[in-house]
């Protein structure tokens, strides 16, 4: 089989300020933060030529194309279901780079999910008794966090998890986001007492699992691994090693994504250094790593503070992720996990070769490895 | 709440609730259950159904109490408890408990469908179904 191992890489990344209410477009938000993906890769925006968005995502990439200058838009696309495709979209686009149908692709999203659609209210996923709602809304079931909430119940009852272990890994990611002067909650610690004390929103759901809602964009900027590694002038360059997705089909959708990714990368899970994992609620961290194989008992893990960036033997959201950096629906994971294979996180784990980011309950996941310039 | 806008596979679901049945999707070629309905078996591929009616009881599967209003549609209705029900037969539904209060709501709960009569904005009426404590007639 071929693979497009460690051919492509993720040459720049970028985003703009995190806030409650941008005050611009969310087309502005994406220009913003594909700029900045582009200076940090040192590559001109006449050069892009393949573009590729979150399926939720309002700029489409007529509009992006048109305001970047770009001369030759060779290839473009997005990919169905909700926030949770992220390393779905690295996986497409590092796919056409390998293939030869792009050079240089710009992965991007500019959200006002603060101020404008906000997903926790179901503005964007609620059906109005369309479809599945049919069956569910009627009795209140009406937004992601009820679902989820249902499957965190149930997994709850079969294993002995408790809020309180959810409440370790919430407050281990906020010391992370302690450090990290992007972070929406950057300037505000957090306790277990104050996790277990803080409202419920849907039980078992309290107000620190659940996700923040943010106004703000990100942008990813993908190239062959020759070039990037040309561009990085003597800097580490993060290489695409693996990337996988999977959708419905019979059996845990991590569990099948595991298998084709580690199968893909040809690594044992023990070698990974860092781990970014999807955190609309923090349940799913926990639940993520132990569905990866990572670990048997993630609970146990996070309440003995093993997740922490510094002291824990297996780092976690290390930028402060969705609970308390910003929400912006795996961007945020993916350019952290980039900058942990680069060195240039704000709370740096050591010698990372290996970076590991899930971008959805195993709908997307990707391995990066660092590569020398 | 929203009501149900059934697409056209799931109407029969809703029929049969009119006249206080509860019934789920049956393949008339391999006879699995599928609920919500489809428009194909993902067994066999069959595109052909009857509709088999349930005895009503089940347990509950998992469930949620929505403090917060986290929707419109929630405001004066919180702490409201979401339940699934695991059916005798198989399938799963997604409802309420009308003689539970949200606090003794618990896994495992032994409960048995009832039909309610639901009012639309528009003054046309839907029967759901809702479940209640099983009342233990076996």
């Amino acid at each position: 089989m071929s693979s497009f191992r460690n051919s492509v890489a993720i040459a720049g990344v970028g985003e703009t300020d995190y806030s409650r209410e941008s005050g611009r477009t969310e087309l502005a938000l994406a220009l913003q933060a594909i700029q900045a993906a582009l200076a940090d890769a040192g590559i001109e925006p006449q050069e892009v030529d393949g573009l590729m968005k979150w399926w939720v995502d309002t700029s489409v990439e007529a509009d992006v194309a048109a305001n970047l200058g770009i001369r030759d838009l060779a290839w473009w696309g997005e990919i169905n279901q909700a926030g949770n495709v992220g390393a779905a979209l690295v996986a497409h686009a590092a796919a056409a780079i390998h293939a030869g149908l792009a050079n240089v692709v710009v992965i991007y999203r500019g959200v006002n999910g603060r101020s404008g659609r906000r997903y926790g209210r179901g503005d964007v996923t609620g059906q109005r008794g369309h479809g599945g709602g049919a069956f569910t809304e009627p009795y209140g079931l009406l937004t992601p966090q009820h679902g989820l909430a249902m499957t965190t119940r149930r997994r709850m009852f079969e294993t002995g998890i408790t809020s309180k272990h959810f409440g370790a890994q919430a407050v281990a990611q906020r010391v992370h986001a302690n450090r990290n002067p992007r972070a929406t909650f950057h300037a505000r610690p957090l306790t277990l007492e104050e996790h277990q004390a803080s409202r419920l929103i849907v039980d078992p759901f309290h107000l620190f699992d659940c996700c923040l809602e943010t106004d703000g964009g990100g942008a990813l900027v993908l190239t062959s691994a020759e070039r990037a590694k040309e561009l990085a002038g003597g800097r580490p360059v993060a290489l695409i090693r693996a990337a996988a997705q999977a959708g419905p089909g019979r059996g845990g959708t991590i569990g099948r994504n595991a298998k084709r990714l580690f199968e893909q990368a040809g690594i044992a899970r023990s070698d990974v250094d860092v781990i970014q994992i999807y955190d609309h609620f923090c349940p799913f961290v926990l639940f993520a790593l132990e569905d990866y194989g990572f670990v048997e008992e993630a609970g146990a893990l996070a309440a003995e503070g093993g997740t922490l960036w510094d002291s824990g033997r297996l780092p976690v959201n290390t930028s402060g992720g969705h609970l308390s950096e910003a929400y912006m629906q795996g961007m945020n994971h993916l350019i952290e996990a980039t900058r942990q294979v680069r060195g240039e996180s704000t709370a740096q784990v050591p010698d990372v070769a290996l970076s590991f980011c899930d971008t959805g309950i195993g709908t997307g996941s990707l391995l990066l490895e660092r590569g020398e310039s | 709440m929203p009501l149900p806008q059934p697409a056209e596979e799931a109407q029969p679901f809703f029929e049969a609730l009119r006249e206080r049945r509860l019934v789920v999707q049956r393949c008339s070629n391999c006879g699995a259950l599928a609920h919500p309905p489809r428009a194909m078996c993902a067994v066999c591929q069959s595109t052909t159904f009857t509709w088999q009616e349930l005895s009503g009881r089940g347990v509950v599967h998992s469930y949620v109490v929505t403090h917060q209003a986290v929707h419109p549609a929630f405001a004066g209705h919180t702490p409201l408890a979401t339940v699934e029900v695991q059916m005798e037969e198989g399938p799963r539904l997604v409802s309420n408990l009308l003689d539970v209060p949200p606090e003794e709501v618990c896994i495992g709960l032994a409960v048995e469908v009832v039909f309610e009569e639901v009012g639309r904005e528009d003054g046309e009426s839907v029967i759901l179904p809702f479940f209640q404590r099983a009342r233990g007639a076996a």
